[in-house]
């Protein structure tokens, strides 16, 4: 019980996702804006990565390791995530009109996102079981979600601060996330 | 010819894939706290790249366009997997450095973009000269970057094993935050500010 706790922590906090192996930066960079939609995209984001890794770790499992094929898993992979999104999609659409447009470009965007390959790749090269890598990809999109929401906060505040002008846009960002990973390198000590 | 200069010169500055584009973010944070794993990365990108723009350009008028995502994907995914074979044959320590990275440029906006943006509507040549421009300027941009980060993270330069030059008080009080991920964030941060400030970079 204690190591799928750790397993958790380690990819929400410690080894953040986004912060410390840089994954899913561009919607980081993109929709965080403001904290809503923000937080929504961290919400559909977990959902993509639960249902992809969940289908990837049977595919992985069932199909490639029997018939000696692992060489294909990325190939494999990018398609279990690009119809996933597909439905997600479709699913927004039929029933959440407003989110589905705040979202935009986004959306599709998932597909290729880093994140949810990354953790997939993750799971993979780790041999989690089942169950250790459902843990793992709800950690993932927590870590997510959670620098998501952080640095949509920061950034309505950033709005209404005097920058200098070469720090205008990017720059400020950049530096806000290096700020936010030095803050999360705290969390190195969290032993269990 | 003078259209193949003008697409390779593009991507080299005007429209410099890492910091005018800030596209393909993760490879460039991720890789860059040495110079060795920016070098095979920045190897990697262009082998890869150069590929996919080479055969999406042929096929540019075989590809439905409804299907044309997809079908690019596949193609990308297809060179980077033979791109990790090769390097986990020849080089193996660089392999094993880059880790899920290298996975990752299947996904990685910047070579999905240019094959949507141009390979798919422009001439072989054209797209030749566009992926050698983006793969110089994506390998420039990590030099850069790495340059600093490995100067002040471990005090010295070293390239595959042959010790450049160390400073004298760095080497032995290195900052290691520069190695870390804050110092990738952070030597990012500055180094646009930087362009942006002397002109290089309009708008971001």
């Amino acid at each position: 019980m204690s190591e799928l706790f750790s397993i958790f922590i380690g990819l929400a906090l410690i080894n953040n996702i986004v912060l410390v192996q840089f994954l899913g930066l561009c919607p980081v960079f993109g929709v965080s804006k403001k904290l809503g939609p923000a937080v929504n995209m961290g919400l559909a984001v977990t959902l993509v990565i639960f249902v992809s890794s969940t289908l990837a770790w049977l595919a992985n499992n069932y199909i490639l390791i029997p018939l000696n094929a692992e060489y294909l898993h990325l190939i494999i992979y990018l398609l279990i995530i690009g119809s996933m999104v597909q439905m997600l999609e479709i699913f927004l659409k039929k029933t959440n009109a407003n989110l589905y447009k705040s979202f935009g470009i986004y959306l599709a965007l998932i597909a290729t996102n880093c994140a949810v390959i990354g953790v997939l790749l993750l799971n993979a090269d780790e041999s989690y079981n089942f169950i250790e890598s459902l843990i793992a990809s709800l950690g993932a999109g927590a870590g997510f979600t959670l620098v998501m929401a952080l640095m949509s906060g920061i950034r309505e505040k950033l709005e209404l601060s005097d920058i200098p002008k070469a720090m205008k846009g990017l720059p400020v960002i950049f530096i806000t996330a290096a700020l936010m990973a030095l803050a999360f390198g705290g969390f190195v000590g969290m032993l269990f | 010819m003078s259209g193949f200069s003008k697409e390779f010169k593009k991507g080299i500055v005007i429209s410099n894939p890492v910091f005018v584009l800030a596209l393909s973010l993760c490879p460039v944070l991720a890789v860059t706290d040495t110079l060795d794993k920016a070098l095979g990365m920045s190897g990697a990108f262009a082998l890869v790249i150069i590929a996919s723009n080479l055969i999406i350009s042929l096929m540019r008028k075989m590809i439905p366009d409804v299907v044309r995502i997809p079908v690019f994907v596949i193609i990308i995914a297809t060179f980077v997997s033979i791109v990790e074979m090769l390097f986990q044959a020849y080089i193996p320590a660089i392999y094993s450095a880059l880790g899920i990275y290298l996975s990752l440029l299947a996904v990685n906006c910047l070579i999905l973009g240019r094959a949507e943006a141009f390979a798919s509507r422009n001439k072989v040549s054209d797209s030749l000269a566009d992926a050698l421009g983006m793969s110089v300027g994506f390998c420039l941009a990590l030099i850069l970057i790495s340059f600093f980060r490995e100067l002040l993270g471990k005090g010295g330069i070293t390239v595959f094993g042959n010790e450049l030059f160390t400073l004298p008080v760095l080497a032995e009080n290195p900052i290691s935050v520069f190695g870390m991920s804050m110092g990738a964030f952070l030597v990012m941060g500055l180094l646009i500010a930087f362009f942006k400030q002397i002109g290089v970079i309009k708008d971001v």
